[in-house]
């Protein structure tokens, strides 16, 4: 933001040079982190135990957490279900988001406020933990992987968002295309989806990471191993301290067990990680146009 | 449209007359497909959302799960007394209040001073570089958070490791009931200090640059620009987003906390979601976990309404 072509006083520069190192110093605390575990987990668990303080490099370099964390099962298992749920459930949720926002767009329905308020109700109140658990249940949905789809299908604010951007199209487009013949699939799939296109892929964003970084409904409705989400298969490495019990490997796995633990984190945060730079300026725009509507 | 209401005026009654019962019927008569297509939507609202709402009548039953939902006994409100009663309430509403307002007090404020230091950056590039870093923490996921949040934290942790250069003591932090909360509300901040700060970046650039062109020929400096015009002019974002943090008191984020605490902490960490997870899904005790959670949500909803009123009473902004 060049505005300040006046002379710059003294203040100014001091805060100038204060505001640039003060928010270099936040990115390092933001990144190091992440740079930690990755050189931790390449590093030689012995000499890690050993080391104190911060890592600029690997201590030692050793790839055996990796391979550790390549001969469990359970990782694989995780990845799998968490692929199957963020591929399905984002569908189901982008599809449920579209005919809700189709309907709700429209302003010759009688019904339609009704049935707006009928669905803020929800964001401001809700059953609760115990409830939606029981209802779960009841449902028989309990221990199926539908039950981390079917209850998180839609989610009104995003919805909301889609509407938003369907009330943007000119409703000529929607006329001609009656007088063509076109009944309401087409003209949401054919005419308003493809011209909500920038907004589909925020809504795709969110409901994909959001599906991809869930663990609680998980942890609530599934027993069945086999259909553990990976965030349910870290927890039990990261949380439950469970790396032993986990990696049935005959190494000296104690030796390795921290190590072990980073290079989990590192497989199973570098898919997000890697699409991030890629995918954040959808995230800024999303945050935009949730913010018009309020 | 406007063709489905030529249509309709041919038949007996003009859509004018109808009732609204009568215009609705005639709108589903006459795009049948649409409300077809919403129904999904309907139906998705009512299994999911109004159902579970309607089972939280459990939290007046002594609710015996097997048996059919009504011939549960009505026990009014004695649920909500045995809270009240309950050797554990003080503590819970108290953690719950006092993790909540600490995020608050220290974490609201903190996007919005990060979005004023980036709105201060001469360098675009610098800025979007910063940003971009800064937003990294929010998405990845809690579960990985709070493990390397415990792991650095531990008495050999990175962390305390490193505190320890400035003489703190060599401990596992998650033991010690008095750093629950700062390390709750630090972490808080790494999560979300960039991507919180999006939205007020947004409102920023929409603050007319002729004021402060305005200001400085007046003789205003950096500070008394931000103060008086920078901030006026966010005002609006600011308290939206306040009264929406507000609205969320009571419900403040418990995967967190329940990924992070022990029942060694308990003293400083159960919050009331953490006490209804276990009360109902550990011990089963179903109608009293629920009473517990609409307690919860009847206080959460009832300060949401008083910050929105109270904020259009200070700033003429609110929620609707």
């Amino acid at each position: 933001m060049s505005k300040n072509r006046i002379k710059i006083s003294i203040g100014e520069r001091i805060f100038d040079v204060f505001n640039v190192v003060f928010l270099f110093a936040l990115m390092v605390v933001c990144l190091y982190p992440m740079l930690y575990v990755l050189f931790a987990s390449l590093s030689n668990g012995v000499q890690l135990m050993r080391h104190i303080g911060l890592l600029l490099r690997p201590a030692g370099f050793s790839l055996s957490a990796y391979e550790a964390v390549a001969r469990n099962e359970m990782i694989p298992t995780g990845y799998v279900n968490t692929i199957f749920i963020v591929a399905v459930g984002t569908t189901v949720n982008i599809f449920m988001s579209a005919l809700g926002a189709y309907f709700l767009a429209r302003r010759d329905q009688t019904i339609g406020k009704a049935a707006m308020i009928f669905i803020v109700i929800t964001m401001f109140f809700s059953g609760g933990m115990i409830p939606g658990y029981l209802n779960v249940r009841s449902l028989g949905l309990y221990n199926s992987i539908w039950a981390l789809i079917f209850p998180v299908a839609l989610n009104t604010f995003n919805m909301i968002i889609l509407k938003t951007a369907f009330m943007g199209i000119p409703s000529s487009l929607e006329e001609s295309a009656k007088l063509d013949g076109a009944g309401h699939l087409t003209v949401l799939f054919r005419i308003f989806l493809p011209l909500s296109k920038a907004t589909i892929a925020v809504l795709v964003l969110y409901y994909g990471v959001s599906h991809w970084n869930s663990w609680f409904n998980a942890f609530m409705y599934i027993q069945d191993r086999a259909l553990y989400p990976l965030q349910l298969v870290l927890r039990e490495i990261l949380i439950v301290n469970d790396t032993n019990s986990m990696l049935n490997v005959s190494v000296d796995v104690e030796q390795i067990a921290d190590t072990i633990k980073y290079a989990v984190v590192i497989v199973a945060t570098v898919p997000i990680l890697v699409l991030y730079p890629f995918l954040q300026k959808y995230f800024v725009k999303g945050v935009m146009i949730g913010a018009v509507k309020g | 449209m406007k063709d489905s209401a030529a249509v309709s005026n041919k038949k007996r009654k003009t859509y004018q007359q109808l009732s609204y019962w009568g215009k609705v019927g005639r709108d589903i008569a006459t795009n049948p497909v649409l409300y077809l297509m919403f129904l999904p939507v309907v139906l998705y609202y009512i299994l999911f959302c109004y159902k579970p709402m309607y089972g939280a009548l459990i939290s007046f039953m002594d609710y015996v799960p097997g048996i059919p939902f009504w011939e549960n006994e009505w026990i009014g409100f004695d649920n909500f007394v045995r809270f009240f009663n309950d050797r554990n309430f003080f503590r819970l509403f108290k953690n719950t209040l006092v993790i909540s307002f600490s995020s608050i007090i220290f974490g609201f404020p903190a996007p919005i001073i990060l979005a004023l230091l980036l709105n201060e950056l001469k360098s675009r590039t610098y800025s979007r570089v910063v940003q971009t870093i800064s937003y990294m923490p929010h998405f990845i996921s809690i579960v990985v958070i709070c493990g390397l949040i415990r792991d650095f934290t531990m008495n050999t942790g990175v962390i305390t490791q490193f505190l320890g250069i400035f003489g703190f003591p060599q401990v596992t932090m998650l033991g010690e009931p008095s750093y629950f909360v700062p390390l709750y509300v630090i972490s808080g901040i790494w999560q979300e200090i960039g991507y919180g700060s999006i939205i007020y970046l947004a409102a920023l650039t929409n603050v007319d640059q002729e004021l402060y062109e305005a200001a400085r020929i007046d003789g205003a400096n950096k500070w008394k620009q931000t103060i008086h015009i920078t901030f006026p002019s966010i005002t609006p974002t600011i308290m939206t987003m306040l009264i929406m943090r507000l609205g969320n008191i009571m419900s403040i984020g418990y995967e967190k906390i329940m990924l992070l605490y022990n029942s060694q902490i308990y003293e400083t960490s159960d919050v009331i979601s953490t006490y209804v997870y276990r009360v109902g899904l550990l011990d089963m005790d179903f109608g009293y976990s629920t009473a517990i959670g609409l307690f919860n949500s009847v206080i959460n909803l009832l300060i949401l309404l008083l910050a929105n009123k109270l904020s259009y009473k200070l700033t003429d902004t609110g929620l609707w």
